[in-house]
């Protein structure tokens, strides 16, 4: 059971985070254009999405930081802090323009492949290519 | 400006985005990170969670409604080769820049975390300045 739980608890949390990502309207391009768009029709919705995501979450990082296990026994692995370098800033500026080319990011893309949306059908395997192609010029470097 | 519906959705939405990754830190360890959770799906022995956790996001639209959730609809802005376009930079970027909007815009900046910041503000600025660019400046030259 103890193999099984941390697999079960991911899935839920998966779904819980798609259910999140859907009710707010993050799967939505045109509502996440909205936002990004200040100079046109500024839709404030993703503002509000951040704002109560990070309020939940941020606690949680707080309890985490004073853990050295999770609840079902795994270590808790919080991300090193690297700082900020060369491949952080190149990589959230790429990161940018692709997200403002299609209003999808990798989250609402996976959830938007459930309902066999087209555009997520080749969003994602792209999203990959994109993965694969980063990999490899990182190993290059 | 008057409060609208959509706001206390994105609200409601959000918080439930938080729980969700407040649960996979507290219970199972890990970052919600969707970019990081995807590519380390795809590498040599991937941990069956990450798995698990893509499965569930992808069942997710099919649960809103069943809860009295909203359905999730996609109205796509471009073509399809501009979405792959936009795909292959977002994959691109995210593998480069160790994560995306979950991984850096909320865990990160819930987490303190100064590289994360950096990285948020950095691609919502690129972000806009490429909305402005595909939807104000090239439809004005090329429109009149």
């Amino acid at each position: 059971m103890r193999d099984v739980l941390p697999i079960f608890s991911a899935g839920f949390f998966g779904l819980l985070f798609g259910l999140g990502l859907v009710t707010s309207h993050m799967t939505d391009p045109d509502r996440v254009i909205g936002f990004l768009d200040v100079m046109g029709d500024w839709d404030p919705s993703l503002a509000f999405v951040m704002i109560g995501a990070i309020a939940v979450a941020a606690p949680a990082f707080i309890i985490a930081r004073k853990r050295e296990k999770a609840l079902l026994g795994d270590p808790i692995s919080l991300p090193k802090r690297t700082g900020i370098d060369k491949p952080l800033v190149l990589g959230a500026a790429i990161f940018g323009v692709g997200w403002g080319l299609a209003g999808i990011c990798p989250g609402p893309g996976i959830a938007l492949l459930g309902t066999l949306d087209k555009g997520a059908l080749y969003f994602i395997p792209a999203v990959i290519a994109g993965m694969f192609a980063a990999r490899l010029v990182a190993r290059r470097v | 400006m008057e409060i609208q519906p959509e706001w206390i959705e994105a609200l409601a939405g959000g918080a439930m985005i938080g729980l969700a990754a407040a649960g996979l830190l507290l219970v199972n360890g890990r970052i919600a990170g969707v970019s990081g959770i995807l590519s380390n799906a795809l590498s040599k022995n991937p941990d069956v969670w990450r798995w698990a956790f893509l499965i569930g996001l992808i069942a997710s639209p099919l649960w809103t409604p069943i809860l009295g959730f909203p359905y999730a609809i996609a109205h796509h802005q471009g073509g399809l080769i501009q979405i792959s376009i936009a795909g292959i930079l977002v994959g691109f970027g995210t593998q480069m820049g160790s994560g995306c909007t979950s991984g850096h815009g909320v865990c990160g900046i819930a987490n303190f975390s100064l590289g994360s910041v950096t990285a948020t503000v950095i691609f919502m600025a690129t972000a806009a300045l490429t909305v402005f660019v595909v939807h104000h400046l090239v439809p004005n030259v090329m429109g009149g």
